[in-house]
């Protein structure tokens, strides 16, 4: 969310051990005890094939169908199926949801469901004492936990005493429910997430039927599957409602108040981004073409591209990275929007074709969605560590801009403008988003069309320039003099035949040229292009008058803002700016900077935006890094943000 | 080998979707005014000349056509065209080529490249290109050399190439450009000769022509660093004995007095020179690059000796109807408004699980 609107809650934020704000009220249909709280976190955390994405990702679709505000975090290796029952096997999903408006997946959970004994033990250090926890009993058993180091159960020897345990058979159970269904019991077994899924919705009151639906729809080629599915799902539900083990259940209202008018949906980063892209393409009505060559965490923008071929979307999956933007940049010269879309190991492969892009002064969006590095690194962890990858990875001058979202659902606004820099600046254009903002998810108010960017462009259509023989002609490099961007004459235009190659050309004619002082002036001519951008102006919140300012870019907003509220809770007063151009960075940063005593700048990278700051502005910021593969904690961060404060 | 099937569109439509002239064209119009700069005496000039001669003939807008090239000697190509060009970076111009033909159906794409660009560094795009069969003409200009680094070998460069970079001799064996073709499923396949321009014009004729990715090598001398290369293919005497002309549903005959035949070894299926004699005249191939199975145009691929250039075979080697891939990328984009009606941006961004906020 990016709602500005700070709660109590929002400043405890993770910060407590269970759950918060309970508050009793009896009366519930199945006679049992309910609770209302504000917010809850949960995990669910299992080996890599137990189904934990798919869970987690129908909690939230009921989560947000009820209207809660919710952020999430997948968190799952890179092996597609790492060996059974490991450590490193763990995958694991948190959601975070409220009956107010939030702004991270949360620090700690207030519920882990734990399918085995690797997900207990990969994950506890992360539970605070009083959480609750239920586990699979069934895995529990000699071979699975010695596998991770456990020589006594810790269901059994007092190692967790300090948890609300809840034990539950959930394999046995599943197994037993679906016991009329003729399927074998490993085939039965599998339906356990769905039995889980069902006790955790009992838990909150999530509304089911889109999850029994979804169901259908996923199986619909094998409706006994299906069948099965939703019996285990709905013997998770019956079961929480009347076991002795659970007496409470947990109401979170609706986030009504934290929301502005309008229609929602729940969106990921990269489904917000695909559909910026489509935007922009329909906006600017030119036809979208991606070039991709498959690669975590990006491979999902080139499968809901795909899908969307109705939309004259192209979608060409090249042999390699490099074809994959030279397929993008000559759809380009085509009269294309061109998309190329990757992590940063491509980003390095596509250094020369985004070089000659610059050359070209050829339109052509670059999306990185950042994954840990350097080399193929955390492939499915998240970091910010191609920043100075974007700003300077290529031969000679080649300045690019650069614009990053901040939080899942504004990848969509991002999107758009990005394809407004390229189109109107007729220059490549990197989009960094990352791994936490693509798989991520929360709630976002759908945007009408007529509210979207013009981004129409008008292709040359006729000559420009008068020779002094009075000849008209056309001349490539003639700038528009407000923008500096060239004419953008399509293949197919009669008179405008033109050549425009990767050496340097004249100023105007476009010819090649190897005269000194006209490189010098196409240089400086091209950086004065970039330079020119017109970006919004840097918004700063500081209600109090403050002397720090904290400034983050990219998808460390939430953890920032969370963290700022709570330091603003705490009576410290602190600023906050958060950047979405990278470059050129808003007219007003360098006067910003100047304004506060002290300017914090933490990054998941060692420091390249600090590094940036420095250089352009001479200010003495301070670097707080964290390079785990993970996001920030808002509790961690508030904490840096206090001893900045008091330092 | 991909099956060969009918084309879902015949040659005429697929070249009829790129606008035709509106008045007769002549060589002078697709001269750009750039001066050219090669080195006097190079082979390119040649092929510039034939391929300037030759676009008139097609009676394509001119505005419609475009020439993507790569780096090297050959990739200054486009500059001297008066057509919609790119020279682009070393290796890649069939990818950008690809991107720019996929996504404009109305335009004749032509790459201009070198043994170096196209099989060196651009070797993956160029076997990708070939496979998928995108609509477009491939010109691998072959001097077995690299020309504009100053004379280094290349990777058709015969083994123990003295160079500057291989002082004491070459170590790599050489591709073979049409068979790496042919074994990367290309559906037209082709080589000629820069001197020869009779030649050079109607195997740039049957390109234009093939739907799909063409591919035609054209021996090319390089009179700075690898000067004579191709010499026994041009001088009238040796010629006679080191080329054989391939000719669709000819016998594949050469020699001074076409003494010399091609025919298949019966017990090993390969293909072999014999002395032609009244007894085994009926048995000599006749030539057939419209067959399915690549078999028979690989094996005649292989009959020149890679040091001498004896028994180089010129002409079409290959040229099949298969899907092309443009094609097949614009009927599921007709496919998909079909089954679902043109996409709705507002019905896409509401999706089908939302819920309403009223203040």
């Amino acid at each position: 969310m990016t709602s500005q609107v700070s709660s109590p809650a929002e400043q405890a934020d993770g910060a407590g051990g269970a759950v918060v704000g309970g508050q009793r009220t009896p009366g519930s249909p199945d006679g049992k005890e309910v609770r209302r709280l504000d917010r809850v976190i949960i995990r669910f955390a299992g080996d890599s094939g137990d189904g934990m994405q798919l869970t987690g990702d129908r909690f939230t679709s009921e989560t947000a169908s009820f209207g809660n505000d919710l952020s999430t975090l997948p968190n799952f290796p890179a092996e597609i199926r790492a060996p059974a029952g490991t450590l490193p096997g763990v995958s694991s999903f948190q959601l975070h949801f409220a009956d107010h408006d939030i702004l991270t997946p949360g620090d700690a959970p207030n519920v882990l469901v734990a399918m085995n004994p690797a997900a207990l033990k990969a994950n506890i250090a992360d539970v605070p004492r009083g959480a609750e926890i239920i586990v699979n009993t069934d895995e529990f058993t000699k071979r699975p936990m010695a596998k991770v180091g456990y020589e006594t159960s810790p269901l059994e020897d007092g190692s967790l005493a300090a948890y609300n345990l809840h034990p539950v058979p959930l394999t046995t159970l599943t197994v037993e429910a679906l016991k009329d269904f003729g399927l074998s019991r490993k085939e039965a077994e599998r339906s356990k997430n769905m039995f889980a899924l069902g006790l955790l919705s009992w838990m909150y009151h999530r509304p089911t039927e889109a999850t029994e639906s979804f169901l259908r729809q996923k199986f619909a080629k094998k409706p006994e599957i299906a069948e099965a599915n939703i019996v285990a799902f709905r013997a998770g539900w019956n079961f929480g409602e009347t076991t002795e083990d659970f007496a409470v259940s947990y109401e979170v209202a609706p986030a009504t108040k934290a929301f502005p008018t309008g229609t929602y949906r729940n969106i990921s980063g990269n489904l917000a981004l695909s559909y910026g892209l489509i935007a922009a393409s329909q906006q600017a009505d030119l036809p979208l073409y991606l070039g991709s060559y498959p690669i975590t965490p990006a491979s999902d923008i080139l499968h809901e591209l795909s899908k969307h071929k109705n939309f004259g979307v192209r979608t060409f999956q090249a042999e390699d990275e490099i074809a994959g933007i030279g397929a993008a940049l000559g759809a380009a010269f085509g009269g294309a929007l061109g998309v190329t879309t990757t992590s940063g190991p491509g980003v390095a492969l596509k250094s020369e074709t985004i070089g000659l892009a610059v050359s070209l002064e050829l339109p052509l969006l670059i999306v990185d969605i950042q994954r840990g590095g350097p080399s193929t690194g955390l492939p499915t962890k998240t970091e910010q560590a191609d920043l100075l990858q974007a700003m300077y990875g290529r031969n000679g001058e080649a300045p690019v801009p650069i614009v990053a979202p901040r939080t899942p659902a504004d990848c969509f606004d991002a999107a758009l403008d990005a394809a407004r820099i390229a189109l109107t600046y007729r220059t490549p254009v990197f989009l960094l988003s990352d791994g936490y903002l693509a798989n991520g998810s929360e709630p976002w108010r759908i945007p009408e069309v007529a509210d979207l960017p013009d981004l129409k462009v008008k292709f040359a259509a006729a000559t420009n320039h008068t020779l002094a023989d009075g000849t008209e002609v056309f001349w490539p490099y003639k700038r528009d003099p407000e923008t500096l961007a060239r004419p953008w004459a399509v293949p197919g235009t009669p008179g405008l035949e033109h050549r425009i190659g990767g050496i340097e050309k004249q100023d105007g004619t476009g010819n090649i040229s190897y005269d000194p002082a006209n490189h010098d002036f196409m240089v400086r001519t091209r950086q004065a292009k970039i330079d020119g951008i017109e970006v919004p102006e840097l918004d700063v919140d500081d209600p109090d008058g403050a002397t720090t300012l904290v400034l983050g870019w990219g998808s460390t907003y939430g953890p920032i803002t969370a963290a700022v509220r709570r330091v603003r809770g705490a009576g410290l007063p602190v600023a906050q700016a958060h950047l979405r151009h990278l470059n050129p960075f808003p007219r007003n940063l360098g006067e910003v900077l100047e304004r506060y005593e002290k300017v914090v700048v933490p990054e998941m990278n060692l420091g390249q935006l600090a590094t940036l700051i420095r250089a352009k502005y001479l200010v003495d910021a301070q670097s707080y890094n964290q390079v785990n593969g993970m996001p920030f904690k808002a509790e961690q961060l508030a904490k840096v943000l206090k001893e900045a404060i008091d330092d | 080998m991909t099956e060969v099937t009918e084309a879902t569109d015949g040659a005429r439509t697929l070249l009829s979707l790129v606008p035709k002239a509106e008045s007769k064209q002549s060589m002078k119009d697709f001269k750009s005014d750039q001066e050219v700069r090669w080195c006097p005496g190079c082979g390119d000039y040649a092929v510039l000349a034939a391929v300037q001669g030759f676009m008139p003939e097609l009676g394509l807008a001119k505005e419609n056509i475009v020439f993507v090239s790569g780096i090297g000697c050959s990739s200054r190509f486009p500059y001297y065209m008066n057509t919609y060009g790119m020279h682009s970076i070393h290796g890649r111009a069939p990818a950008i080529a690809t991107g720019l033909a996929t996504s404009r159906r109305d335009l004749s794409v032509w790459v201009v490249t070198g043994d170096g660009d196209a099989l060196s560094i651009g070797g993956n795009h160029l076997i990708h290109a070939l496979r998928r069969n995108v609509n477009l003409k491939i010109l691998l200009f072959n001097n077995r050399i690299y020309g504009l680094t100053k004379g280094q070998y290349s990777p058709t460069s015969e083994v123990g190439k003295i160079t500057k970079s291989t002082p004491m001799g070459s170590l790599d064996a050489p591709f073979n450009p049409v068979s790496l073709a042919i074994g990367a499923e290309a559906s037209f396949v082709a080589r000629t000769v820069d001197s020869d321009r009779k030649h050079l014009t109607e195997v740039l004729r049957q390109a234009a022509d093939h739907q799909g990715t063409a591919l035609v090598e054209i021996y090319q001398n390089c009179n700075i660093f690898n000067d004579g290369a191709f010499e026994v293919l041009k001088d009238k005497d040796q010629a006679r004995e080191a080329v054989i002309r391939l000719e669709q549903g000819r016998p594949i005959r050469f020699g001074a007095d076409d003494e010399k035949g091609v025919v298949r070894n019966q017990a090993t299926g390969d293909l072999e020179v014999v002395d032609v004699t009244p007894a085994n005249e009926d048995q000599v191939l006749v030539h057939d690059a419209r067959t399915a199975s690549p078999t028979t145009a690989f094996a005649l691929s292989r009959l020149a000796d890679p040091d001498t250039l004896h028994r180089t075979p010129i002409g079409v080697f290959r040229s099949v109807e298969r899907p092309v891939y443009d094609t097949l990328m614009a009927d599921q984009l007709d496919a998909a408004i079909d089954r679902s009606g043109k996409g709705d941006l507002g019905a896409l961004l509401n999706g089908n699980d939302t819920w309403t906020v009223v203040g």
